[in-house]
């Protein structure tokens, strides 16, 4: 008589269960679906929500348009049209309407030479104004995503100090954000910005910073002074929530090292809410930029940003409107379409905020 | 009141003083980095007035000496030292000049703002969906996007110039409306979507629902019930609206020269009068300071569930 193997019931864990699937059974899997990583669900769900959409086609149009236009286009936006070295100035090329032509241009299209178009005219010193729109765009972009980032960094390296060592570290740091959160940060900016200018201008000479410009260089002094508190509250915030969860506790369990539960479960949860807080922080720097260009405290000219081209135009107001409407609907549209895109992503890749 | 309460607002009030000493800190330090310090600038002064400043302010002494002096003169006697572009004037008086103005500005905006922005947000809510509520949200999310400077400067061009309705200098008669409404726009768009969103949620409550079912006229929900509670978010606001209205005041001034603090403001940064700068920082901090604290305290005592920490 055959004695039959009786399995008995064990609190032992039955190896068997855990071979590896031949590849005989592995064809039974029908996959019903490709699988999607997070990143690819999100973008899905961006893709489906029109206004993200529609914020993001602008932007990419804007972003290209800024960098490639300067690339080709006849004219630079530093160069006075009117001053061409060895003649005197040329006062034909000042304040041209658009599609008119200085003087000098004007016989060159008679004489029938093709000569490319300005498009919003000139300025007060005879800067081609499409070109120094273009470039005053770049900037103001250039300078919105380096704040955000040095925001971003600053904000990160604090904010996870304070919500991993927890205690007296973090009761230092709160009660120092909880300060620099009340401060009135557009007073204290116009401040710093007006001090660092005087105080960096000899501090900076002859190096590469001095090309920057020492108003952008005190704006990204300004922004990292001020501006992490609230990129570090919401860090230290998910931190904490975060180890806290079953599932470090599964993960810390097991064996993993600090290390491991850092990389595999705290940053990739941290990271939806770092994007879409650095994505919102770029609309608001480039607010701020333009609003201290506004004021006199933006980019140093001749570089143009959409504020100081907005500054600048509100002298000749009376007569050339348009040089404030174009910055303007620039700036609005930057600032709109970022802010809506930053609540798309927001949506499409926070799915906790989703209820 | 219970204690717990009292305690919240205790510990605010240490807060917002350590933020104003914190603000005056920086300023004083911040001045001292200015080559020749902010007495002096770069211009040149006569003896006698530099010897009568030096020995007001103490420039000689040590610069934790000339901190507390300054401190002492702030914080006691409102003394931010003399202007320098300004000849014979006192900082404060200039302040206490331009804030006749502003403050006339800045109220009006405020309330205007908060009135309109209840109503539109109420009208929205109770309206949800339907048309007007598309158009509200449409036209507030605009305002919202736009800076302020911006605004103000199309309305000038809209306005004054093309229009020729009101005249483009706040100096005239009527001259403050287009400075107001610019001001305005932006906070009472946001307190349009702020009181929306609180009103959408507050007539999903149960209580409303109770009210509902017991035969309670509408008008007597809407205001009775809905409006009143759905304000309590709106309080918080008024805090940041009053530091909005007075950075956005600092480019509107400057628009339509209106004669306010702000003009002076912004004056005396591209002029480098740097006591007027300090003092007016000072000042205005202050008062977004102290607004933002009875705002958040107004927000705990009005509404007892909220929880304090």
């Amino acid at each position: 008589m055959e004695k039959k193997k009786i399995k008995m019931p064990s609190f032992h864990t039955d190896l068997d269960a855990f071979i590896p699937a031949t590849d005989a059974e592995k064809e039974y899997i029908v996959q019903m679906r490709p699988s999607s990583t997070f990143f690819k669900d999100g973008v899905k769900r961006l893709l489906k929500n029109k206004i993200a959409t529609a914020s993001l086609l602008v932007m990419v149009i804007i972003i290209l348009a800024s960098i490639l236009i300067p690339m080709f286009w006849p004219y630079s936006y530093e160069a006075q049209l009117g001053n061409q070295p060895g003649k005197p100035v040329d006062a034909s090329y000042n304040n041209l309407a658009p599609f008119e032509y200085g003087a000098t241009e004007q016989k060159r299209i008679e004489a029938g030479e093709k000569v490319f178009p300005h498009i919003f005219g000139t300025d007060a010193a005879g800067r081609d104004y499409f070109i120094r729109v273009v470039y005053g765009t770049r900037i103001s972009l250039a300078v919105g995503l380096f704040a955000s980032i040095i925001v971003l960094i600053i904000g990160m390296t604090i904010g996870s100090i304070a919500g991993y060592c927890g205690g007296k570290v973090d009761l230092f740091i709160m009660r120092i954000v909880d300060i620099i959160y009340s401060l009135p940060d557009m007073l204290m900016v116009i401040l710093l910005s007006v001090v660092l200018k005087i105080a960096l201008t000899d501090v900076i000479a002859g190096t590469v910073l001095e090309k920057i410009g020492v108003n952008i260089i005190s704006l990204f002094i300004v922004f990292g002074l001020l501006y992490w508190v609230s990129m570090s509250r919401l860090i230290r915030g998910q931190i904490l929530s975060l180890r806290e969860q079953e599932y470090v506790l599964a993960s810390k369990a097991t064996g993993a090292k600090a290390g491991w539960v850092i990389r595999k479960h705290l940053m990739p949860n941290c990271i939806s809410v770092i994007i879409i807080s650095t994505a919102l922080q770029i609309p608001s720097a480039i607010f701020t930029e333009s609003y201290l260009s506004f004021l006199g405290l933006g980019v140093n000219a001749p570089m143009p940003s959409l504020g100081s081209l907005a500054s600048d135009a509100l002298n000749g107001i009376h007569s050339y409107p348009y040089r404030l409407v174009i910055p303007a609907i620039v700036i609005s549209l930057i600032v709109l379409s970022l802010n809506l895109l930053g609540d798309g992503l927001r949506d499409a890749f926070d799915p906790k905020l989703n209820g | 009141m219970s204690s717990k309460t009292l305690g919240y607002i205790l510990k605010r009030i240490l807060l917002a003083i350590l933020t104003v000493w914190v603000v005056i800190t920086v300023t004083f330090f911040a001045t001292r980095m200015i080559p020749g310090g902010p007495f002096i600038g770069e211009k040149a002064i006569s003896p006698a007035a530099q010897a009568s400043l030096e020995a007001k302010y103490g420039l000689d002494k040590p610069v934790f000496e000339q901190y507390v002096t300054y401190l002492k003169g702030v914080v006691f006697d409102f003394d931010f030292g003399p202007s320098l572009k300004q000849r014979g004037r006192m900082v404060i008086d200039i302040i206490a000049d331009g804030m006749k103005v502003s403050a006339k500005l800045g109220v009006i905006a405020a309330c205007s703002a908060a009135v309109v922005g209840i109503v539109l947000g109420s009208i929205a809510a109770l309206r949800r969906n339907k048309l007007i509520d598309k158009i509200i949200m449409v036209v507030t999310t605009a305002c919202v996007s736009m800076p302020t400077f911006i605004m103000g400067s199309l309305m000038l061009i809209l306005f004054s110039l093309k229009l020729g309705w009101l005249p483009a200098n706040g100096d005239s008669q009527g001259g403050l409306v287009l400075p107001i409404i610019a001001l305005a726009l932006y906070p009472m768009a946001y307190i349009t979507r702020l009181t929306r969103s609180s009103m959408l949620d507050v007539l999903g409550q149960d209580y409303i629902r109770t009210a509902r079912a017991k035969g309670v006229p509408k008008w007597k929900i809407i205001f009775g019930h809905a409006l009143k509670n759905s304000l309590i978010p709106v309080i918080t606001y008024f805090g940041p609206m009053l530091a909005y209205i007075v950075t956005g005041s600092l480019v509107v001034e400057k628009i339509f020269a209106v004669p306010g603090i702000g003009r002076a403001f912004v004056n005396s940064i591209t002029g480098r009068d740097y006591t007027l700068v300090m003092g007016t920082t000072i000042v205005l901090a202050v008062l977004i300071v102290v607004m933002n604290l009875v705002s958040d305290i107004l927000y705990k005592v009005v509404d007892p569930r909220i929880n304090l920490e």
